[in-house]
């Protein structure tokens, strides 16, 4: 398993794709820094207070955390669509799997080296745009380590999914697929919040289950909360408008759902494995 | 393989039995039996469609049979132990192209278990046989089809398997290619191991191979030595002034038989062919031509095989 990890890590440098993140990050934090820096100059310029200022800059960051959370999971749904599929279809995974390689260690091996260059990919880009955004504002989250274990499961989760359906479908269908379901998993965290708020129990249960089924968003909380301040949990409460807001949490995902996250991973790779165990090569 | 307990050195290479495959409504293979003897060059001959591929893929454990067993180096079909020793060319070879060549060989000996240290004499050795040894650095992407062919029979070659299946080794090799081909499966039986060829180029096996296999439908319609499925020499006389009532007097040569204008004497040692001769203008024939021979595998193979498929087969099917 280690074996195909190292081979698929070395793809992604020598495929010049560890190069096109780091490029990408690159220009991603300078765009947070710049855009930032101005923001505050501009805040600070027009006498807003920096209590207002801080409240500020956390939704912006929240609002990257989305846009690179987003960005995250199509990386996932792009690598890991094609990684069992374009392998079989092309015959370099039967040359392999005709040595004593086992299906579900080159499948996990496949996985891991990709879940590598995603983590990696989201460790250095999250911490490099909060710490650009704490230098040049002067806000750090309370905890900035939970919201990028949060963005980096999400790709997790979805990359798992992704390399379920390789096994199944061509790379361009699982790719879409999965990317869909994303969308329609976010959409229905927030139904469910609107549906909390307003109390409509049909639209919390389409959320729950929902999560249940791709717990993607469910995480996606956990990016939100641990980029809030406090003092804006705090003034939340009871406000309609942010408590239904996707870019608000009063509180991180409950600890089961952070466990089912771990638990739907491992169900989903082995059901993947059991798949292509059944697979005629 | 000392301490591969799941490996017999004593049991033939492959030895399958009534297997099946059957892909929807689709019968792939409908009861294959055969043995491969270790350091044997086997061939297994078929049409299009007749099953080759499928059972080289049931043979490496890629595909299951839907029935019947089988063992390859006395384990059973698929054994991860046994695939150590296997060394496998597949029909559509296609290596990463982001690799160098080394590389790629080096990855096939991870994957087999081989010590590091080993890793890259074993690669470039096997390069070195394939004709890449100066080729070793470059990108795989950068090779045409044929090297990369050249280099999935290094891969297959890596490490001295004591079973190669070569899954049509020469379908994009140029004619130098293909002699050296031979020269390479000569010499990988000459040190042991068995070789499963899988071929359509009758020409090619039949200057390899020591048994064959000839398949069609899914089932094996001929087997054996080559000199067996091949059949006996035969002798055609093409002529006239002989009659059927001459025949006993040329008797002592083998059986002769009419065949139109055709006087054919099978089975006829060929040199015999002169006093055949001879004793046919003694008895007043005039002859026309004289052939003398086996049957090529080709013919054989379409007397075997084509019979269904190619109404337009030589009329003499029993010809030389």
């Amino acid at each position: 398993m280690l074996t195909i990890a190292r081979l698929t890590i070395g793809e992604a440098a020598r495929r010049r794709v560890l190069w096109v993140l780091v490029i990408l990050a690159a220009i991603a934090v300078s765009l947070t820094a710049w855009g930032v820096s101005s923001l505050v100059s501009s805040a600070r310029d027009n006498g807003v207070t920096e209590l207002d200022l801080k409240f500020a800059v956390s939704q912006v960051l929240i609002f990257i955390a989305f846009m690179f959370g987003f960005v995250l999971v199509m990386t996932a749904a792009f690598f890991g669509s094609p990684a069992i599929a374009t392998d079989l279809e092309n015959g370099i995974a039967q040359a392999m799997l005709a040595r004593p390689l086992s299906r579900g260690s080159y499948l996990l091996g496949r996985w891991l080296g990709l879940a590598v260059v995603i983590v990696g990919y989201a460790v250095v880009s999250g911490f490099l745009a909060i710490g650009v955004v704490g230098i040049v504002s002067g806000y750090l989250p309370p905890d900035p380590i939970l919201p990028v274990a949060y963005l980096a499961g999400q790709a997790l989760v979805l990359l798992a999914l992704t390399v379920l359906l390789s096994t199944l479908l061509p790379p361009i269908a699982g790719g879409a697929i999965a990317v869909v379901a994303y969308g329609l998993a976010w959409m229905a965290g927030v139904l469910g919040k609107v549906g909390l708020v307003i109390g409509a129990t049909t639209l919390v249960g389409v959320s729950d289950a929902s999560r249940l089924l791709l717990p993607t968003d469910a995480l996606w909380q956990g990016v939100v909360f641990g980029l809030e301040p406090s003092f804006v949990i705090n003034a939340a409460e009871g406000q309609f408008v942010a408590r239904a807001s996707p870019f608000f949490a009063a509180s991180g995902p409950p600890p089961v759902i952070v466990a089912w996250s771990v638990v739907w991973v491992v169900a989903v790779l082995a059901l993947a494995v059991v798949q292509l165990r059944r697979r005629e090569l | 393989m000392p301490g591969m307990p799941r490996v017999s050195l004593d049991m033939p290479a492959v030895e399958v039995t009534d297997l099946r495959k059957r892909y929807g409504h689709v019968e792939a293979l409908a009861g294959l039996t055969m043995t491969v003897g270790r350091g044997e060059v086997f061939g297994f001959l078929g049409p299009n469609g007749a099953g080759k591929t499928t059972t080289v893929k049931l043979l490496l454990g890629l595909a299951r049979p839907t029935s019947g067993s089988g063992r390859v180096l006395g384990a059973a079909l698929g054994d991860l132990e046994a695939r150590r020793q296997i060394g496998y060319l597949p029909e559509l070879f296609r290596y990463q192209p982001w690799l160098k060549a080394r590389e790629v060989l080096t990855l096939h000996g991870e994957l087999m278990g081989m010590p590091a240290a080993r890793r890259r004499p074993a690669a470039d050795e096997a390069l070195a046989l394939v004709g890449l040894a100066d080729r070793a650095g470059d990108l795989v992407g950068k090779f045409s089809k044929g090297m990369q062919q050249r280099l999935g029979l290094g891969a297959a070659l890596l490490g001295e398997p004591a079973l190669v299946v070569l899954d049509e080794p020469t379908s994009a090799l140029d004619p130098v290619g293909r002699v050296d081909v031979r020269g390479i499966v000569r010499s990988a039986a000459g040190r042991g191991a068995a070789v499963f060829l899988n071929s359509h180029l009758l020409s090619e096996v039949e200057q390899v191979c020591d048994q064959v296999a000839i398949i069609d439908h899914g089932r094996v319609v001929a087997s054996g030595e080559l000199d067996t499925v091949l059949g006996q020499a035969a002798t055609e006389v093409r002529l006239t002034g002989i009659t059927e009532s001459d025949l006993p007097a040329i008797e002592r040569f083998g059986p002769p038989t009419f065949e139109g204008d055709l006087l054919v004497v099978r089975p006829m040692d060929d040199a015999l062919v002169p006093d055949l001769v001879s004793q046919l203008v003694a008895m007043g024939a005039r002859i026309q031509e004289v052939r003398s021979g086996r049957s090529s595998l080709e013919q054989r193979f379409l007397e075997l095989v084509a019979g269904d498929r190619q109404p337009a087969a030589p009329p003499n099917g029993q010809g030389r």
